[in-house]
């Protein structure tokens, strides 16, 4: 997998009600008719900025708070290409392996600037910013999450597979 | 080499010897999902090509988090849920009223080593009972529907030793906070967390669920009390015999070591949008307060409803701001009204709401305006957590949140009732 994208820029502890309120989750299951809402709490026009490729950079702790999946489903939805944070909380880890996001983990929100131009090579592990022409490495994600992220999320993975093959 | 009781409990349950770090293939014990993420889970399991669950007694649905329906929409979305519970024959669908998802596992559920998977991050609870359980989202869940199976890194664990007497008036919410703003938000990320020491032997199981369930506050994937005299006492009133005594090995090995005396912690609150911004009680007293919300799966069981009502019969006020009352289950209602709690509540103004998540999950029942101030007992105070953006949720005690709804502003329960 590579991408190619431009740098949207967010801090520390982005909790899963700024990235999708809770107040909108539960009236429906079509991811389009809340994807709107994006970020809202941070940045109301978010959702109407962005554009497909575009590349999240945070910092530590992205994700935390709820299980709610519709968190990386509404970024992957508005065609965030990739999500890279310090780290990030483990729920939003795996649910965004499981729908099919790929995030990176690699401490770069210090290094890069919102409008930054990344490119991404997650078979090599590298990040390189083409607007500062620096280098980054990052460490891979084992094959089982690469396989699951390649299928496009858990639900593929596993019908293709029928079944987990880890023993 | 000496086991943490995650260690323990995940080579119990796969009967191998593992140890932080590794990855393992668990057979889940009992898999939860509630109306906020049971609908998704449902959807995409049937995308794997399955049409049934692999074993409907394991499956635990609850209709909580927007419960009985605000709207037409979501009416619909529950209705979703019971055809599945029926198409499946899942026997446990714990329809609206029933209470708090983490609430009925514990009433109903969990014994010591399961695997407890939820699609609910506040899963972590039920390491007080030493069984294993996490949050995940609806995918994961929809595989454990679909295989009744899950991988898990084996989680390295902190340990939270807290020691010596609580003064009188600060319970374990207040310890809680106090370690969430010692390990930060974040900084227990993938982790788990023991709580130990003499302090917590002397909790009674309500106020154990209280600390384990906010181990995800600070990143955790679970928190675990170990099983004693009080826990086996807890187990046996609901039938369950020849527990063992379950405790960590003196020579487990633990990634980072926190001391707390007790008699140090005062009555704390959260202030917000931060979970680890928290400050003794008398930092923001004064603060005006708007509404009050005493409930959800941290603190709506009866030990606190008791301390609730013990501190309105004591003051013999009414409240000043609005102050709602969530039971975490029916069963716990139904306690707080043999008990002449609820009459307590009713005759000072409170407000007494149906057994389930209420207005911590912003949907309804308690929805703040503009420029509103909460005080709630519950374990987020983020940014629009309770519906709206541009108010603000401070979180504390019980007993601090009692006090506070009787003088209209925060207030140490200290200062007005010693």
């Amino acid at each position: 997998m590579k991408f190619k994208g431009k740098v949207w820029k967010f801090g520390n502890d982005v909790n899963t009600d700024e990235i999708i309120s809770g107040k909108y989750k539960y009236d429906t299951l079509n991811i389009n008719e809340i994807v709107k809402h994006t970020f809202e709490a941070i940045d109301p026009d978010f959702a109407e900025k962005v554009s497909k490729g575009d590349i999240i950079v945070a910092g530590g702790n992205f994700g935390c708070g709820s299980s709610r999946e519709q968190a990386p489903l509404v970024i992957k939805q508005l065609g965030i290409s990739t999500v890279i944070a310090d780290f990030f909380a483990r729920i939003f880890y795996r649910n965004a392996v499981n729908t099919g996001l790929p995030i990176i983990e690699c401490p770069l929100s210090e290094k890069v600037d919102e409008g930054d131009i990344l490119e991404v090579n997650f078979e090599e592990g590298s990040i390189k910013n083409l607007s500062k022409n620096e280098s980054f490495e990052f460490r891979k994600l084992s094959m089982f999450m690469l396989d699951i992220l390649e299928a496009g999320g858990l639900v593929n993975y596993l019908r293709e597979k029928k079944g987990f093959p880890l023993k | 080499m000496g086991k943490t009781l995650a260690e323990k409990i995940i080579s119990v349950s796969t009967k191998k010897d593992v140890y932080s770090g590794d990855v393992v293939l668990c057979d889940v014990d009992i898999v939860m999902a509630h109306d906020g993420t049971a609908p998704l889970a449902i959807e995409e399991m049937k995308k794997m090509g399955v049409d049934k669950v692999w074993d409907p007694n394991k499956v635990v649905l609850v209709i909580d988090h927007t419960s009985p329906s605000p709207s037409d929409r979501i009416s619909n979305i529950h209705a979703m849920i019971r055809n599945f519970a029926k198409e499946n024959n899942i026997p446990n669908l714990y329809d609206a009223g029933s209470g708090i998802c983490h609430q009925l596992l514990i009433e109903n559920h969990v014994i010591p080593f399961q695997i407890v998977i939820g699609g609910d991050s506040h899963t972590c609870t039920h390491g007080a009972l030493c069984a294993f359980g996490t949050g995940m989202g609806s995918t994961d869940v929809a595989a454990i529907f679909a295989y009744g199976k899950t991988w898990l890194r084996v989680p390295e664990t902190f340990k939270v030793e807290v020691a010596g007497p609580l003064q009188s008036y600060v319970y374990s919410k207040d310890i809680i906070l106090q370690t969430t703003k010692e390990i930060g938000a974040a900084g227990a990320t993938y982790k788990a967390i023991e709580f130990l020491g003499s302090t917590i032997t002397n909790l009674n199981m309500d106020e154990r669920f209280t600390l384990t369930n906010m181990a995800v506050e600070m990143g955790g994937k679970s928190g675990f009390i170990p099983v004693d005299n009080v826990t086996k006492k807890f187990l046996e009133g609901k039938g369950v015999r020849n527990i063992p005594e379950i405790k960590p090995d003196k020579d487990a090995d633990y990634e980072r070591e926190y001391l707390l005396e007790a008699e140090y912690i005062e009555p704390m609150v959260a202030v917000p949008p931060r979970v680890d911004n928290v400050k003794p009680v008398s930092e923001v007293e004064a603060l005006e307060l708007d509404q009050v919300f005493i409930g959800t799966c941290t603190n709506g069981r009866l030990s606190d409803l008791k301390t609730s009502a013990k501190i309105l019969k004591k003051k013999k006020e009414k409240v000043k701001v609005r102050t709602i009352i969530g039971p975490a289950s029916r069963n716990i209602l139904i306690q707080a009204i043999q008990e002449g709690l609820i009459e307590v509540f009713l005759k000072y103004g409170a407000v007494i709401i149906p057994p389930g998540c209420g207005p911590c999950i912003g949907r309804h029942l308690g929805i703040l305006g503009d420029g509103e101030v909460c005080l709630s007992t519950q374990n987020r105070n983020f940014k629009g957590r309770m519906g709206n953006p541009n108010a603000e949720i401070y979180l504390s005690s019980p007993a601090t949140a009692v006090a506070s709804a009787i003088t209209g502003y925060i207030t140490d329960p200290r200062s007005i009732l010693e």
